[in-house]
């Protein structure tokens, strides 16, 4: 089938400049990136619910702005698609779980409230996986999310909307969010770039929580200085947010790849990396030692091991978190019940679905009395462990460079009657979750019609060389 | 191998119903996780801090005030209750 994606023929900076020299109006904007979506969802299904009156009203405010000569912020008139699990004031937030089918979210999250004051224009809440577990939006309560390179598979998971809606052009940016890969796993399957910022740069004050110690928000789009835009205006200290740190982000001024150093760690290409993924990768690591970087191995002991740390720890966090979601204060209760008990034991088992239940039930097992220290405390053992493999590896590398996955975008329908075979996917980017190491997933060519990413992991906070590198790399593969 | 005892007494725990071919299916499915969990037995974790969280952060503290909030939020978070009754939320009996 012929791509119906185009590039965007402009970025965020350009369209800031044709609205403030009045070339185009944020209503005419609003009015495009609308049809689009009409256009698009019969197919791709990337969003739950469509917010076009918010979107016209938005821009309407930027356009009388822009008439009483104000000046506007950067992201003024921007299309942006915000991820379900993250409130917008007044709009259905679903997380892609029946349970939450009729709640409206009361208030902003603090990231959608830092995009609502520069004028940025809601076009939609993108499709998820349920709660955010999973890795191809199949688990979402709403319906699969279709790859717009290939609409007989997968999107990728959780963030397969956000990543759709910006391949697909139907928003100039999005906002993902990312607990084991959930931004750069979709980014990757949808040729777009993804960032999931260290823990703690962004606020999650506002973003249904999955597992609390390892959710980031980050941003998508289609070109890395529209993501770096997104993530400068997203991130820093929120008192929502115990956990957010001090963080004012500077990009970095003429960085040139020479003399970068970049490791590769055979654990990213081990078993199971498909042959096709491995020679792009190569393909890529081969421009980067042209344009004058230095390439050299690495080793990650216990990146072997992240995998089962990560779905232990995500899962006792989860069966902790979820346990809110009992039909009192919020979320659908089951029909016909007597007891308080009943409403509890029912309205989950209505309205959770099958993959929501499993990790629960995962992490209840893990946490259980006996079981704690064999699964949690040596899980969490593990996870030091990797830290240490990490800085060891970063006294050597500026970078650390592999596929964001072992696979590429996979048929619908492939991987979702075996739950292990959907969490091998995540195999590769779990590990930065469990150290809080800030990671890019960037457009890396193609195999056939369907996209390759390639995955850039830096030390924390160093978020300004991760942008440095990909947009020089953009240029080359 | 995890018993369907043991699946019983998880959802048990965590609150969810399930119906008895349900359990049954989840045995299997989880069963095959933990097997696969199994591969930290690998590793020595003898002398290893866990690590519960990736930022070491001290003690965050701050003033207990009372902040304002737009007039209608109390309204607007009890809406979202399935059930509600003057101004409470309203839940079935305990027994």
């Amino acid at each position: 089938m012929t791509p119906r994606i185009e590039k965007e023929s402009f970025t965020i900076r350009q369209l800031h400049e044709k609205l403030v020299k009045k070339e185009v109006s944020a209503k005419e904007i609003a009015e495009e990136f609308l049809e689009r979506i009409k256009r698009e969802e019969g197919t791709l299904n990337a969003f739950i619910t469509q917010t076009p009156e918010l979107a016209l009203a938005q821009a309407k405010e930027v356009d009388e702005k822009i008439a009483s000569g104000r000046e506007i912020p950067l992201l003024s008139g921007v299309p942006c698609a915000v991820k379900d699990s993250i409130l917008v004031e007044g709009v259905a937030c679903t997380a892609g779980s029946k349970i939450l089918q009729e709640y409206i979210a009361p208030y902003d999250a603090t990231v959608t409230r830092k995009l609502r004051e520069q004028g940025a224009l809601f076009v939609g809440k993108t499709n998820t996986d349920e709660f955010n577990m999973g890795s191809s939006t199949e688990n979402s309560a709403f319906g699969v999310t279709r790859n717009p390179h290939d609409p007989e598979r997968v999107a990728g998971g959780t963030s397969g909307g956000s990543a759709a809606a910006v391949a697909a052009g139907e928003a100039l940016v999005a906002l993902g969010a990312d607990t084991g890969g959930s931004i750069r796993l979709p980014a990757a399957f949808c040729g777009v770039v993804g960032l999931k910022p260290t823990y703690g740069a962004v606020s999650r004050s506002g973003l249904i929580a999955m597992a609390s110690s390892l959710d980031q928000i980050g941003s998508l789009a289609q070109r890395a200085q529209d993501a770096e835009d997104l993530f400068a205006v997203i991130c820093g200290k929120d008192e929502l947010d115990a956990t957010s740190l001090e963080y004012e982000y500077k990009p970095l001024e003429n960085f040139a790849l020479k003399n970068l150093r970049v490791g590769v760690a055979k654990e990213f290409f081990g078993e199971g990396l498909m042959p096709e993924i491995a020679e792009r990768m190569k393909a890529v690591l081969q421009k980067l030692e042209d344009a004058g970087a230095t390439v050299q191995e690495i080793r990650l002991p216990h990146a072997k091991y992240a995998l089962a740390a990560y779905y232990i720890i995500s899962t006792s966090e989860v069966s902790a978190n979820l346990a809110r979601f009992d039909g009192i204060r919020y979320g659908k209760r089951a029909a016909k019940i007597r007891t308080l008990l009943d409403g509890y034991l029912q309205s989950r088992g209505e309205y959770l679905g099958d993959e929501v239940k499993r990790r629960i039930m995962l992490g209840t097992y893990a946490l259980s009395a006996g079981y704690y220290e064999a699964y949690y405390l040596k899980a969490q053992k593990v996870r030091t462990l990797l830290q240490k493999d990490f800085q060891a590896a970063f006294a050597k590398v500026d970078v650390i460079m592999g596929p964001p996955s072992p696979f590429l975008p996979f048929k619908i329908g492939e991987r979702n009657e075996d739950p292990l075979a959907m969490y091998l996917v995540d195999l590769y980017t779990v590990p930065v979750n469990l150290v809080g190491l800030p990671a890019l997933s960037l457009p890396a060519g193609s195999v056939g019609n369907l996209p390759v990413g390639l995955q850039i992991i830096s030390k924390p906070l160093e978020e300004n060389l991760l942008f440095a590198v990909a947009k020089e790399l953009e240029n080359l593969v | 191998m995890l018993q369907v005892s043991e699946v019983q007494r998880i959802v048990k725990l965590a609150r969810i119903d399930l119906s008895d071919n349900e359990i049954l299916k989840f045995q299997k499915e989880l069963a095959s996780v933990l097997e696969y969990f199994e591969i930290l037995r690998e590793v020595d974790v003898s002398a290893v801090e866990p690590m519960t969280h990736s930022v070491s952060l001290q003690n965050v503290s701050r003033k207990d005030v009372v902040k304002g909030q737009k007039p209608d939020m109390a309204k607007l978070l009890l809406d979202m209750a399935p059930e509600t009754k003057d101004g409470y939320v309203k839940v079935k009996s305990i027994l």
